[in-house]
């Protein structure tokens, strides 16, 4: 209906949950295919989640894209620890006063600590959407997937082209 | 010249060079969209159905605006220097002017006016004081609603009527039609939609809104109160200030020529008197939610009846008893013997209630559908509306609200849940 046509993303919600609760790390070491890792560089989603890795665990945010287009983010609803989260597929949610945005894991694996302030105060993915504003980190069960990613040149460059397409 | 337009330039109401649509003549050409021919499309949509622009376009991309296409037009759904919450509560503080040229006004003429409008809708007409209106509904056949919209009974021998921009294709199809019939059996009826190219409506909302307006005004704002209507001149610009809106704040809605759009807004952020800003369609669906106040297409539409989406106060005293309303039967009938599923307003807790979502009761039961929610910027909680099964319809009933399936608690409240903020002229009386 009309009134819905400028909504963004309020979804059904198909969630992945794994309550076992139980974190499981590997044994052995992983190994990582890409090179530029070492680096510790963020990796980009067109779907507007970062990735940056340390060792086997990666954070997780959104991007100041993402956070803009959003507005004031007023609740955050991420995956618990112990939750398996799949690369591609809600996981949680943020929302504003206009709608509710899914996050999509950029990652498949599971769910090492989430942001409990973030939560708390949703604000804080707005002001510091990098930085002290991460959703959640994630345990890796396949870093090869991190290959199908975007260095941040690459998204910033796909950024570009749907600003261009919005104007 | 028509009758009709002969009628508005004798008593001034402001009409561009090249008058209004008649509806017999090309009913659906409404607004050529000077962003069509122009400026650089949105792509999506660009192809298939063009987004009309108001006459105020150019003004919001030059103010930052993001634009969005809403109901075939492309309208600011904010501005980039607040963000929603931000211009949200400043309407509540001070006075937001918002762009409303996309809805549908239309003038409805001859001296069987009154009667012809009471036969499409509910409201008693025929009592209504002049320079005075109402919220009303146009109904269907079945009870269902068409639309809602605002009439006001001028004193200068018309109505003027304000549809909503998604519905107007369908009502100036159903009104025309109307009109032809009446007039073929002998009635004097005339209706005509006006232009977009020609004609602007802006709503200025805010308790700082007549302080502001009053500086432009020779008529008193305090001759008119909430639902009253004059055509006047604001700071040399014709136009027809009409005491309403859709935030629950003090407000007016000024429909003005659209030429004088531009200017007129220009001069009302400059104000000395008040802190105006420009809001978007954001701000204006979270200040309706807080006010109770339904979005067509959400929470009423053909399917709901106004006794079912709790507007019964619409229909008129007289009109209760006499009935001759499009279903008529079945609304005085639902008002008789009562309706299985209403419309409440609720408050909930943690993850914001959306439309679409499903209510229970605290046993899990399903008894009903949100049809629009958001968290409450004024308020700091979130706040819905639903329709429910009647017994769980009363104030204060504990609900559970399915959210990405996980149930929040909620509880029916009274409406509107800000409270409204009208100017109702205690002691004044209207000119």
């Amino acid at each position: 209906m009309a009134s819905t046509v400028w909504r963004v993303g309020v979804a059904c919600f198909h969630r992945a949950t794994d309550v076992t609760g139980r974190i499981s790390r590997p044994t052995s070491r992983l190994r990582f295919s890409t090179s530029s890792f070492a680096l510790a560089e963020r990796l980009f989603t067109k779907k507007h989640e970062w990735i940056l890795m340390d060792k086997e665990e990666g954070t997780v945010g959104i991007t100041d894209y993402a956070q803009k287009a959003l507005g004031d983010i007023v609740f955050a609803q991420l995956p618990d620890p112990g939750n398996e989260v799949t690369k591609g597929v809600e996981c949680g949610a943020l929302e504003s006063v206009k709608a509710a945005s899914e996050i999509y894991s950029p990652v498949t694996g599971t769910v090492i600590e989430k942001n409990v302030a973030a939560e708390e105060k949703p604000q804080l993915i707005n002001k510091s959407c990098y930085k002290d504003g991460w959703l959640y980190k994630v345990h890796l069960s396949d870093p090869s997937e991190l290959d199908a990613l975007m260095k941040e040149k690459g998204y910033d460059d796909f950024v570009k082209a749907l600003q261009d397409e919005d104007h | 010249m028509s009758s009709l337009r002969r009628i508005l330039q004798k008593y001034g109401e402001t009409i561009g060079p090249r008058g209004f649509c008649r509806p017999n003549v090309k009913p659906l050409s409404v607004g050529v969209s000077r962003a069509n021919q122009t400026a650089k499309k949105p792509g999506k949509v660009a192809k298939e159905t063009k987004p009309k622009a108001t006459p105020l376009y150019d003004f919001h991309v030059s103010h930052k605006a993001k634009m969005v296409d809403f109901a075939g037009w492309q309208m600011p759904l904010l501005y980039e220097d607040q963000s929603i919450i931000d211009s949200h509560l400043h309407t509540r503080k001070h006075v937001s002017i918002f762009d409303v040229s996309h809805m549908q006004q239309a003038i409805v003429s001859g001296n069987d006016r009154l009667e012809f409008l009471e036969s499409v809708c509910v409201s008693d007409v025929k009592n209504c004081p002049e320079n005075s209106g109402q919220l009303s509904l146009l109904t269907n056949e079945k009870g269902g609603i068409i639309d809602d919209m605002i009439f006001m009974n001028t004193s200068r021998g018309y109505l003027h009527i304000v549809l909503n921009a998604g519905c107007a294709k369908k009502d100036m199809e159903h009104l025309s039609r109307k009109v032809a019939d009446y007039q073929r059996s002998g009635k004097a009826v005339q209706i005509a939609f006006l232009q977009s190219e020609e004609r602007a409506l802006l709503a200025v909302q805010g308790p700082e809104m007549a302080q502001v307006l009053e500086a432009g005004t020779s008529d008193s704002l305090i001759k008119l109160p909430f639902m009253h209507t004059t055509l006047t001149t604001l700071f040399n610009f014709k136009c027809r200030i009409t005491r309403c809106g859709y935030t629950g704040e003090d407000g007016v809605e000024i429909s003005c020529l659209a030429k004088d759009a531009t200017p007129l807004c220009e001069t009302l952020l400059a104000s000395s008197k008040g802190k105006v800003k420009m809001a978007g369609l954001a701000a204006r669906d979270s200040l309706r939610l807080e006010a109770g106040l339904c979005l067509y297409g959400n929470d009423i539409d053909e399917d709901v009846s106004p006794v079912e989406a709790a507007l019964s106060w619409t229909i008129g005293k007289r009109r209760r008893n006499e009935g001759g309303f499009p279903g008529s039967e079945v609304i005085l009938g639902q008002l008789k013997n009562g309706v299985s599923m209403k419309r409440v307003g609720i408050v909930s807790s943690g993850a914001p209630a959306r439309q679409g979502y499903p209510v229970t009761d605290q046993e899990g039961k399903p008894i009903g559908k949100i049809t629009s929610g958001c968290p409450s910027p004024t308020l700091g909680k979130n706040i819905s509306m639903a329709y429910v099964e009647t017994p769980s319809s009363k104030n204060g009933t504990k609900v559970n609200i399915r959210v990405r399936n996980q149930d929040v608690q909620g509880q029916v409240v009274k409406m509107p849940f800000v409270p409204a903020n009208y100017y109702h002229a205690k002691g004044h009386v209207a000119a």
